[in-house]
């Protein structure tokens, strides 16, 4: 993604309106890399496997959404809900093929598999469609002034679009059965096939849900950003910051993660340095894992 | 003697094909392609102690890479040192920078450890394409020299300006990498490092410092991997940030991987095969990846102990078969 950030560099009189600016935009990016994160949480649960190739699904979503719209004709709206049920279809397809096989492997081996799979990605979409950046069609250009911060509408359509999202996700796996059966692999896979639950199936489910979440973050923000092949590794990686932030498998941690990374990002972009932005979430990843081993809210892990 | 000959013949073997390579080579390009695979087992081995003796997955392999490499062309180009200070100095800060960044990352295990040495990989990416100053941006250094000639009294001078004398630089610092590696892993402190990557929890138990024990295999992972770079840096001439990119770690990833993890031999096989099928596949261009991608996949899925673990049940299948009959 490239940098859309103001340098804050005058007057006293500005100054709030940009702090604020730098806030909103924050949240933006904040909720966009949530939901991203909350894929690759859910799937570390129920798997646990960092799936490294989630940001390629992601990348994958944004391409597919583009596709669809300049080739295909297909409205901003339909093309989001198409290319969240062609990557969850792509999601089942990677369970299947890449980390099934691998599941009781252990050690480095899934994400050497993962590894495998997001080489393909990145160089088949190369290959397919060329390494060079495109730009879908911006369908809300629309701008709004809220307290002197300007907010282009589709920058608030990704924060409503995420936190919709999230809370979707969250009445899913707490009110449905279909739901909650994940939850119940999550917490204990033997006693989940004890009572009957098919793993193979909630593990394919997961990836579904996971990946077609990416692909909807991907198609929210892609009329911001331009799209590229290599999109996916940086938010792929970013995604692991704020789960490893969050604590692995914790959903409410990757959500707040999302959010203070986004913000960390905003932040320091906008008053120190844009290029060095990513820096300072790496570099703030790095620091809290020095504090605390295991992550903000995450468990202790024994053994390997 | 004949004892040890017999018993070694097959490395004495080696050695000797490896001494007269570049006499028997002649084309440049291929002779060229042969010494940069000498050059990358160096960072293949160095990964491999790391990843395959100790079990921790560092992906910043091909940051400490560029570390290395930028030590050496700043020093030598920007700042006129001699190239012999230049290389040792910028392994050691190369083992340096690990030591200090293993302090907070190797804390974490696993999974964790893997994403904070990603993450430390983009950050000096992203420094290196950003500190115009130091590191010229995204253009790099172009115009580093070549190694200086060493004088030897009463023999003249050794220059490494041909591409056979680069090529027996490079396989003198492989040989000495492959001896320290030799010693590390077959030493009681390899023990050590071997029952860590077996299990912590069991490792921490029996008394091991199993901090200590990473912390020791992580700095001299990238002190030689430091010195592949610098090296790299000297003889190709030029640099960009894209030494310290992703697809570095992942070439030495796959070299450790596909040739044969844990074992001393797999690494430097990987590193010499995928080049030259690399470059048997050049008609497949932008499909190369493809296929490595998938070769990646089924390798670590069939075959996880590589090409030396093929080779390994061949080996012992046939001398089954032969005590059979």
């Amino acid at each position: 993604m490239e940098a859309e950030y103001q340098v804050a560099s005058f007057g006293d009189g500005v100054f709030m309106e940009l702090f604020l600016q730098q806030v909103f935009n924050g949240i933006m990016l904040g909720s966009t890399y949530a939901i991203v994160a909350l894929g690759l949480t859910m799937v570390y649960g129920i798997l646990h496997v960092p799936n490294f190739a989630h940001g390629h699904m992601y990348m994958l979503g944004a391409y597919v959404c583009f596709f669809l719209m300049t080739i295909f004709g297909f409205a901003y709206w339909p093309a989001l809900a198409a290319s969240a049920i062609v990557l969850a279809v792509a999601g089942i397809i990677l369970e299947v093929l890449v980390f099934k096989p691998v599941r009781n492997a252990g050690g480095i081996t899934p994400f050497i598999a993962a590894l495998g799979a997001l080489i393909i990605l990145e160089n088949a979409v190369v290959v397919l469609w060329g390494p060079e950046g495109h730009r879908i069609p911006n369908p809300y250009p629309g701008i709004i002034d809220v307290f002197g911060i300007t907010m282009s509408t589709q920058r608030l359509l990704v924060i409503g679009g995420a936190f919709l999202m999230i809370l979707l996700l969250q009445l899913f796996i707490k009110k449905t059965t279909l739901g909650s059966t994940i939850e119940a692999v999550a917490q204990n896979k033997e006693g989940a096939t004890l009572v009957g639950i098919n793993v193979n199936f909630v593990s394919a489910l997961t990836f579904a849900i996971s990946t077609a979440l990416a692909a909807v973050a991907a198609c929210m923000v892609a009329p911001i950003f331009m799209i590229s092949p290599s999109m996916g590794s940086l938010v792929g990686m970013k995604a692991f910051v704020i789960v490893i932030l969050g604590g692995m498998g914790s959903i409410p941690g990757a959500i707040v993660g999302g959010i203070i990374l986004g913000l960390i990002e905003a932040i320091g972009g906008g008053y120190f340095s844009a290029a060095y932005k990513d820096v300072f979430g790496f570099g703030a990843l790095v620091l809290i894992l020095a504090i605390k081993p295991t992550g903000l809210f995450g468990k202790e892990i024994k053994g390997r | 003697m004949m004892k040890w000959l017999k018993a070694n013949w097959f490395y004495v073997v080696v050695l000797v094909a490896a001494l007269v390579l570049p006499l028997v080579i002649t084309n440049r390009y291929y002779s060229q392609v042969i010494t940069m695979s000498l050059l990358f087992a160096i960072g293949a081995l160095s990964l491999n102690l790391i990843l395959g003796f100790t079990g921790q997955a560092s992906l910043a392999h091909g940051g400490f890479f560029a570390i290395g490499a930028y030590g050496v062309a700043i020093l030598t180009y920007t700042l006129g040192w001699n190239f012999w200070l230049a290389l040792p100095v910028s392994a050691l800060l190369s083992g340096l920078i690990g030591f200090l960044v293993g302090l907070p990352a190797l804390r974490t295990r696993g999974a964790y450890f893997a994403i904070t040495t990603l993450c430390l990989s983009e950050i000096i990416y992203l420094v290196a394409g950003n500190w115009m100053e130091l590191t010229g941006g995204h253009n790099g250094i172009v115009g580093i020299p070549v190694p200086s000639p060493i004088s030897i009294p009463g023999l003249g001078q050794l220059k490494f300006d041909s591409q056979i004398s680069q090529y027996y630089l490079v396989l003198f610092f492989l040989l000495f990498t492959l001896f320290v590696m030799y010693r590390l892993t077959k030493s009681l402190r390899g023990m050590t490092f071997l029952a860590t990557a077996i299990n912590e929890d069991l490792s921490e138990a029996v008394g091991i410092n199993i901090f200590r024990t990473k912390l020791l295999s992580f700095v001299v992972s990238n002190f030689f991997v430091g010195l592949a770079g610098g090296i790299y840096a000297s003889l190709i001439g030029s640099i960009s940030p894209s030494v310290a990119s992703v697809a570095m770690t992942f070439n030495f990833l796959m070299y450790v991987l596909l040739g044969g993890i844990t074992t001393l031999a797999g690494p430097i096989i990987g590193a010499f095969i995928i080049p030259v099928l690399l470059e048997y596949l050049q008609f497949l261009q932008d499909y190369q990846m493809i296929l490595f991608g998938f070769l990646l996949i089924i390798v670590i899925v069939y075959f996880p102990s590589g090409f030396m673990g093929l080779y390994k049940n061949l080996s012992e299948k046939i001398k089954k078969s032969k005590v059979g009959a």
